[in-house]
């Protein structure tokens, strides 16, 4: 009888005591979510309620009744996306004009000239390391700007609403790859996207890299950059696109103990790596297996003396056949 | 003058010709593209790949070939291994090739119509043409349709896991070559079984 007692004590009290746990839990959560909102997030609502979704409402002030309209598809802002991005701490009038707060936009709007990356981020001491300056040129003499001077800039790559630092991240190699190509793809795999600059037909990227062995598998793994911009040793991200005719077509240059990929891609993860664990093939082992270029050290020497112990085996073997044999 | 028996068919013959030749050139591209050296290659990357994919190929359909004579052929007969007493018969033939040999000693398991092999050749014979060729195999077909088989199965190291296990055990097979052809070399007289494996006739000692 007491034992039942004490037994439903018991549980009430380890009851109780996981109600208060997930209820700490709950308002740690909650503090976390609340610390995580960028500092904008409420304010920028008042543009988002509107440029958030697919659809709007507003009050048309001569019948006095809503109005709910689709927002047209280019207008439209990833709330989580761009809570996500490098930029989510502004307000949307950081860089948009402070009259874009009535509705309907004034006209004359549509005419406010938009910052350029180097405006904001040129000669800050904050921002050396990215060396803006430095990727400014690159860009300027890329086969994108000598081509269409003025029309492209720095935001038709770096979406100004979603832009986001990947390449110098603890994210993994697949994730980056993905990441960047899809900056490359969004046009040259978007007809419409692309002719918004040129009238040419745009070429089908699968088929022009049809050279390719495993094709899938090497755009997977292997951003378009790799092969289409020069290589810079004082940037971390090439941005010299150069003609087709300069593109890397040969394998060698990834697939070798020298190859292109530990100077670009996994440059930032070497550099990395190479302070954690010391021993910089292993952060790429673990990541990605480019036949030729990472050979793990210690299989290579184990196979080399698995090796010797079979010649010297037949070696002795042999020689002693020939000793021994009848005279 | 000793006697012969007819031991290799002539369709082992062929197949095991194709087989050589083509365990070779997968060694060589496979090797040299594991080692590339772009100022010096061996092969061109390119080309290594692209010989090793269709030899690669051809030694499926060659293997099937093989699968499918030892089970429809008497010849599965030899490679059927029989686990009673597999090791001290091991252990026997073991011995006389480390020391046996050499003091002139008779085989202990010499060449008969009923088995051709002796205990260590079956043995061996078995973990390569059963084992580690299959693994080689299907690690490669695996390696070609990438996917296919390995992000659907293995998520993202599959193919990392898989490559390890495609070069291992290929280096297993090379293994296996060299210490099969050297003691190729111990039959009636230095060439005899080679030129058995040219006309069908095994030469005893
Ligand atoms: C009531 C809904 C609504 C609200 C609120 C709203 N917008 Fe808009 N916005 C639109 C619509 C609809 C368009 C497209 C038609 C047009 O250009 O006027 C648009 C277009 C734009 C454009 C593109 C203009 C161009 O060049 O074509 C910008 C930039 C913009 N809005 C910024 C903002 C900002 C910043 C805010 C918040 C301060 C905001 N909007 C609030 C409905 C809204
Ligand atoms: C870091 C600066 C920056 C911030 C912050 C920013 N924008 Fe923009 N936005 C731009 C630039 C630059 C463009 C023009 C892009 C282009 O021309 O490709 C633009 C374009 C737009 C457009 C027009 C899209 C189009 O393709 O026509 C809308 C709508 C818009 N912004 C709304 C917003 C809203 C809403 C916010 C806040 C959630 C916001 N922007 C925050 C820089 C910014
Ligand atoms: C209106 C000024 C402004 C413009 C235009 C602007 N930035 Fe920024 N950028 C900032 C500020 C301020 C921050 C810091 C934001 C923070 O810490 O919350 C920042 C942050 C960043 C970061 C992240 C830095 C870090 O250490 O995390 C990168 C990368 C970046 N910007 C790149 C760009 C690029 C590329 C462009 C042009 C496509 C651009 N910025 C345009 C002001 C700007
Ligand atoms: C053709 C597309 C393209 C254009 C145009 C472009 N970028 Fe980039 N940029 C990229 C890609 C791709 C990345 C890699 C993003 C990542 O993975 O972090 C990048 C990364 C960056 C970074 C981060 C580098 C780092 O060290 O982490 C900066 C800063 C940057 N770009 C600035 C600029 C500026 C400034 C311009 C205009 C002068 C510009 N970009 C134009 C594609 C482009
Ligand atoms: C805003 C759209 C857009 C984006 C984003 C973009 N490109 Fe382009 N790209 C173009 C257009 C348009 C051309 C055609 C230029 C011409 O010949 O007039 C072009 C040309 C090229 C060429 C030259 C082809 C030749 O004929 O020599 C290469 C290479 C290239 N792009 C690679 C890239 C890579 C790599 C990226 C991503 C880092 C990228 N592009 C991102 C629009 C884009
Ligand atoms: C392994 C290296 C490699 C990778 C990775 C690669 N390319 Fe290429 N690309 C080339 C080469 C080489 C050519 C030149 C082909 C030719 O001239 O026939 C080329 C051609 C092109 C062209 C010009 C097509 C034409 O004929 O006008 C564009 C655009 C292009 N690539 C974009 C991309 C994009 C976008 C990606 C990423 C999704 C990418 N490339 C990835 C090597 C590569
Ligand atoms: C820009 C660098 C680059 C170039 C150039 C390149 N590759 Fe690759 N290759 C890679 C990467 C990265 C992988 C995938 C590694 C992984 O699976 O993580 C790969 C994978 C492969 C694979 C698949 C191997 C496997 O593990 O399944 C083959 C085969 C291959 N490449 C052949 C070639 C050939 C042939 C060429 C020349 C025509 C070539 N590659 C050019 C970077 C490159
Ligand atoms: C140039 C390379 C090679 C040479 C010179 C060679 C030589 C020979 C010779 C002389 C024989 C007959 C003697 C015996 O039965 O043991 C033989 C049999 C055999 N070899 Fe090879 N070999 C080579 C490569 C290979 C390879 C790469 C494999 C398999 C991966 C292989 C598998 C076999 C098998 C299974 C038999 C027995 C066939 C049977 O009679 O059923 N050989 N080989």
């Amino acid at each position: 009888m007491t034992s039942l007692i004490t037994n439903r004590i018991r549980k009430v009290t380890v009851h109780l005591l996981m109600a208060v746990f997930i209820m700490l839990l709950t308002s740690l959560n909650l503090v976390a979510q609340t610390k995580q909102k960028a500092v904008n997030a409420a304010f920028n609502e008042k543009c988002l309620k509107c440029h958030g979704q697919s659809k709007y409402k507003y009050l048309n002030p001569e019948s006095g009744s809503e109005v709910t309209k689709r927002m047209y598809l280019e207008t439209i802002i990833n709330r989580d996306l761009f809570a996500e991005s490098n930029h989510k701490n502004f307000k949307c009038t950081d860089c948009h004009s402070e009259d874009y707060d009535t509705f309907p936009h004034p006209g004359r709007l549509r005419m406010e000239s938009k910052y350029a990356c180097i405006d904001c981020h040129g000669g800050d001491e904050k921002y050396a390391k990215f060396k803006f300056e430095e990727i400014e040129k690159e860009f300027q003499s890329s086969v994108h700007a000598t081509k269409h001077a003025d029309d492209f800039n720095c935001w038709m790559c770096h979406n100004p609403h979603t832009y986001k630092i990947k390449t110098r991240s603890e994210e993994k190699i697949k994730d980056i790859v993905a990441y960047d190509n899809a900056i490359c793809l969004n046009c040259h795999a978007d007809i419409t996207k692309y002719q918004m600059l040129t009238d040419k037909v745009n070429p089908n990227i699968i088929q022009k890299h049809a050279w390719l062995p495993n094709q899938a598998l090497h755009f997977k793994n292997v951003r378009c950059i790799e092969c289409h911009a020069r290589a810079n040793d004082s940037i971390l991200v090439a941005h010299n696109i150069q003609p087709k005719a300069k593109a890397v077509r040969r394998c060698v240059e990834c697939h070798s103990t020298n190859s292109i990929l530990m100077a670009t891609l996994y440059k930032y993860k070497v550099k990395e790596g190479r302070s954690k664990a010391g021993f910089y093939n292993g952060v790429i082992m673990n990541e990605g297996y480019v036949i030729g270029a990472n050979r793990n050290y210690y299989l290579g020497l184990l196979s080399l003396i698995m090796f010797s112990c079979v010649a010297a085996g037949i070696l002795i073997h042999a020689s002693l056949r020939i000793l021994k044999r009848k005279k | 003058m000793s006697e012969k028996i007819y031991l290799y068919p002539m369709w082992i013959r062929l197949w095991h010709a194709l087989n050589a030749i083509l365990i070779i050139l997968l060694i060589i591209t496979g090797v040299s593209m594991q080692y590339t050296d772009p100022s010096n290659p061996l092969i061109r990357f390119d080309i290594a790949v692209k010989m090793h994919n269709i030899s690669g190929m051809i030694l499926t359909l060659n293997y099937l070939i093989f699968l499918t004579g030892s089970f429809i052929t008497p010849n599965g007969k030899y490679y059927k291994l029989t686990l009673k007493g597999l090791f001290p018969r091991l252990m026997k033939q073991f011995m006389f090739y480390t020391f046996g040999i050499f003091k002139h000693e008779k085989a202990p398991f010499p060449v008969t119509k009923e088995s051709k092999f002796n205990p260590l050749q079956q043995f061996t014979y078995v973990i390569a043409m059963f084992m580690l060729v299959p693994i080689v195999i299907v690690t490669g077909w695996a390696l070609l349709y990438p996917e296919v088989v390995l992000t659907k199965f293995l998520s993202g190291s599959g193919l990392r896991v898989n490559d390890f296990i495609h070069v291992i055990i290929g280096f297993f097979v090379s293994f296996f070559m060299f210490i099969h052809i050297y003691f190729c070399t111990i039959g009636a007289t230095f060439v005899s079984n080679f030129k058995s494996m040219i006309t069908g006739f095994h030469e005893s000692h």
